[in-house]
């Protein structure tokens, strides 16, 4: 696939996950911060996301599996997990985490159980995106293109 | 002396005549001299005699005469010349005094006659006085019982009680053998007898109201008298006494809508109630007038007392009626009220419920779509993914609809491109026109501001409706998009009575016109347009899809915006215009920082704002740590990172001038941290400007932070051109407090 192909399918990818709503407009954030002197800042943060959240995610499941569910560490662990998913700018997750946190005031154990796995869900979705657009860029930068700026404009 | 009727010693037996002359001259003077003294006894008796002196006069005149005719019993005989001349001197004086006493009567005799003719007269006066007074206490006495009577009517309120006590006071005071009260009926056309003062219980018994005397008692408002046979009067059982005299009188019936506030009621009432009253029969007693009066009076004040009795039965009834109704609206509004909790939590719940499973739909069947699929699969796999997002979309409408509905939903305003939002109208309408081969046309007028400050997400949502509908209803043809500035004459429609656009500075109205050429609509089904679940039944339709919501959620997003759409049609098979008008905000400078839908990446500004700028960053969330990091980074700034309060209060120095602080996560003690640095720092100008980054906030936690010594708060996420802007207001004012 040449570049120019390439490039298009990049930018037709991107959008569908702002339309879609994996992305919100913190996604666009990051991706103005990187520049000459952070070329790769997006696939670090990105990353460490991935990082974090696998941990929080193992966490949660731990926690919420033990007889007595210590509701405050649990609240505790998915309060992080919105930080991070509301900084990079991962929606879904984000809204997911709030509603598992309403769940958590109210210690709903049926209901936190089920809002994990929609979490895990979401979680699981958008790092799949995330990845495939990021290997999309790779490829791009591979075939000697330079990431397009996505411009949206009609 | 030549005949001197000497006395003889002896009288001359044979001269009787002398003899009774001389007896007769006795008792003459006799009475002559008792009279006198008889009236001085008497009139010293008396007290009252004015004539004194005339008494006198005649008491003199009458001893005088009696001397002389005593003095006259000494001149039968011889007598001497003393004898003589006394009695001459009693003569003379005699008549002196008599004639003085003639003289003197002549002025008192007609005095005294006319003592008589007074005294006639003052015995008439006496007459005529007793008479009147015998009148004023028949009328006095009236009054008490009249005042009795009222008071004893008055002392109730109950109807029932008023008629009784009336009935039985006025039998009592005038000593009647009968009194009867008829009421007319409800028809009006009959009076019927309610109450009689002997019988208990008057059967009813009732009479046509059209009757002659009736309607001459109705007529006047004086008690009149009545013959003993008409048929009111014919109470009971006709004996085989004389009856005695009866009277009857009309009662007033007034009713609360007699009562002007202006003028007493005129009595134009036609409705009234006949009071009969009997004389005891064979008594041969007759209505006095006072009694009539009497009777009158006591009608009216029945009559009084009757309509305040009404009037209270009638507010009583009504009070009643009223709480009854209080307490089903109470019960009603109750049930509603647990109707719609109800419903919203179910809402709640299904919302939830739905969602989560066409999420994994939806997600599931997108990433299948990324996967190696055979054409015919990809094929299966893009309807399944078309329709999830149909019913994905549907469920949203239905959970909108309801928010909308209880008031709960608010429009996310924001600035956004509205030309951007016609086109991808346009495009997202292109592919299915085509397919009907309709074509489409999009006129955009040249006022028309790019950008504008709204609910774009909504406005899309309704413009794509309505264009929807026009595509879904045309069979053939085109389809006009139009759309412009409206100016106040445009606003001001007939077709709108009830849409009153205000005009104001920072506003303008958008009116977007949709035309087609389609099957048109009925102007008879207009108004059911935009109800729920209506949905058009002309043949067109049956092989549409959708539920019906979509213009009635349009309608109330169009509400929302402060805007009114209708839809004008010439007809079936005419084609059909949709006319909206929404409000909008003038967009003044775009923020291009917020646009999900057409994000615009703005070129990287190479310069660094704040070069050198020594920044502490504590957060313990790794990633955000990094974003913000990376911020400040591009920003030019020399940044250090911590991710604990005891590595921020270790490296924090005099020469870092901003500490951005994450206080939203539990464990941070972030005012300790804040008044240790205070502390630490007590010179002013050394200390750093501490800045609190929070995901969520409010008020309470503002002041809190103010209280704690901070010198700012910003709302996280943060873009790059807000943190550029906190960082020049921050250095300039040395304070930034986002507006919550």
């Amino acid at each position: 696939m040449e570049v120019g192909q390439m490039q298009r399918r990049l930018v037709d990818y991107t959008k569908s996950l702002f339309m879609e709503g994996f992305l919100d407009a913190q996604f666009l954030q990051l991706q103005q911060l990187q520049d000459e002197s952070n070329p790769d800042f997006v696939v670090e943060v990105v990353s460490l996301f991935f990082d974090d959240s696998e941990k929080l995610l193992n966490d949660l499941t731990m926690a919420l599996d033990q007889p007595n569910v210590d509701f405050k560490k649990v609240d505790a662990h998915v309060h992080q997990l919105k930080g991070s998913s509301s900084s990079i700018g991962a929606q879904r997750v984000k809204n997911a985490c709030i509603a598992f946190r309403s769940f958590c005031e109210e210690q709903n154990i049926d209901a936190t159980l089920r809002c994990l796995q929609q979490v895990k869900q979401e979680y699981y979705l958008v790092k799949n995106k995330l990845e495939t657009m990021l290997r999309l860029e790779q490829q791009i930068v591979a075939a000697g293109g330079s990431i397009p700026m996505i411009e949206l404009g009609f | 002396m030549e005949s001197c009727n000497c006395i003889e010693p002896q009288w001359p037996p044979d001269d009787l005549l002398m003899k009774y002359q001389y007896i007769s001259d006795f008792f003459i003077a006799l009475a002559y001299f008792s009279i006198p003294l008889e009236l001085i006894y008497f009139v010293k008796k008396s007290a009252v005699f004015p004539y004194r002196w005339v008494l006198v006069q005649f008491g003199a005149f009458i001893v005088l005469c009696g001397a002389t005719h005593l003095i006259n019993l000494w001149t039968f005989t011889v007598h001497s010349r003393t004898v003589a001349s006394v009695m001459t001197t009693a003569k003379v004086l005699t008549a002196a005094v008599s004639c003085i006493t003639a003289l003197m009567l002549v002025h008192i005799i007609p005095d005294l006659l006319s003592v008589k003719t007074r005294e006639l007269f003052l015995k008439n006066k006496a007459a005529e006085l007793d008479r009147e007074m015998g009148l004023i206490r028949t009328q006095e006495e009236t009054g008490r019982h009249v005042r009795m009577l009222t008071h004893e009517i008055r002392s109730t309120l109950d109807r029932h009680t008023i008629l009784k006590t009336t009935l039985v006071e006025l039998g009592r005071t005038l000593a009647l053998e009968e009194c009867a009260l008829w009421m007319p009926t409800r028809t009006g056309l009959e009076l019927q007898l309610s109450y009689t003062l002997r019988q208990q219980n008057p059967v009813g018994y009732t009479v046509p109201i059209h009757h002659p005397v009736i309607n001459q008692v109705f007529s006047s408002n004086r008690a009149v008298k009545i013959s003993p046979n008409c048929p009111v009067a014919r109470l009971r059982p006709a004996g085989k006494y004389m009856p005695g005299e009866v009277v009857a009188v009309r009662v007033p019936l007034l009713h609360l809508s007699n009562f002007h506030i202006n003028d007493w009621p005129e009595l134009s009432t036609k409705r009234y109630a006949l009071m009969v009253l009997m004389l005891p029969s064979d008594s041969a007693r007759q209505w006095h007038v006072h009694e009539l009066e009497l009777v009158e009076v006591v009608a009216d004040q029945v009559a009084v007392a009757l309509s305040h009795a009404a009037i209270l039965e009638e507010s009583m009834r009504a009070r009643d009626l009223l709480m009854e109704q209080n307490v089903a609206l109470d019960l009603a509004r109750r049930e509603a009220e647990t109707a719609i909790r109800a419903r919203n939590d179910f809402l709640a719940v299904m919302n939830h419920e739905m969602r989560t499973p066409m999420h994994a739909i939806i997600a599931l069947s997108s990433l299948l779509q990324e996967t190696e699929l055979t054409p015919e699969q990809r094929l299966m796999v893009e309807t399944i993914l078309k329709s999830s997002n149909l019913l994905a979309t549907l469920i949203n409408d239905v959970l909108d609809l309801s928010r909308l509905e209880d008031g709960s939903l608010q429009l996310d305003l924001g600035t956004f491109n509205l030309y951007a939002v016609f086109r991808e109208v346009l495009n997202l309408i292109k592919p299915i026109a085509s397919v009907k081969k309709l074509h489409v046309s999009l006129t955009l007028a040249p006022d028309l501001p790019e950008y504008a400050i709204g609910d774009e997400k909504r406005l899309m949502q309704t413009i794509l409706n309505i264009v929807g509908n026009a595509v879904k209803f045309s069979k053939e043809g085109s389809i006009s998009i139009t759309a412009f500035v409206a100016k106040l004459d445009t606003l001001r429609d007939s077709k709108a009575p009830e849409f009153l656009p205000v005009l104001s500075d920072n506003h303008f109205y958008l009116r977007v016109q949709v035309k087609d050429s389609g099957s048109g609509i009925n102007p008879l089904d207009i108004p059911k347009l935009f109800t729920k679940f209506a949905q058009n039944q002309s043949t067109g339709t049956r092989n549409s899809g959708g539920s019906g919501l979509g213009l009635a959620i349009c309608k109330r997003f169009v509400n929302l915006m402060e805007g009114h759409i209708w839809i004008e049609s010439e007809g079936l098979g005419k084609g059909c215009t949709a006319i909206l008008i929404v409000k909008l905000g003038m967009a003044e400078r775009v923020n291009e920082s917020k646009l999900p839908y057409m994000p615009k990446m703005p070129t990287n500004h190479g310069q660094t704002a704040f070069p050198g700028l020594k920044v502490l960053v504590m957060d313990e969330n790794g990633v955000s740590r990094m974003v913000t990091k990376g911020l400040l980074l591009h920003l030019g700034c020399d940044v250090t990172m911590v991710g604990s309060s005891d590595e921020c209060l270790r490296l924090v120095s005099h020469e870092h001038k901003v500490v951005f602080m994450d206080i939203c996560v539990p464990g941070i003690d972030s005012y300790g941290i804040t008044i240790r640095i205070h502390e630490k720092f007590t010179k002013r100008h050394e200390r750093p400007l501490l800045v609190a980054l929070t995901g969520n906030t409010d008020k309470v936690k503002k002041e809190n932070c103010m209280r704690a010594g901070m010198d700012g708060l910003i709302l996280k996420p943060v873009s790059l051109d807000k943190m550029r802007s906190v960082l020049t207001d921050l250095l300039e004012h040395r304070v930034f407090f986002e507006a919550i």
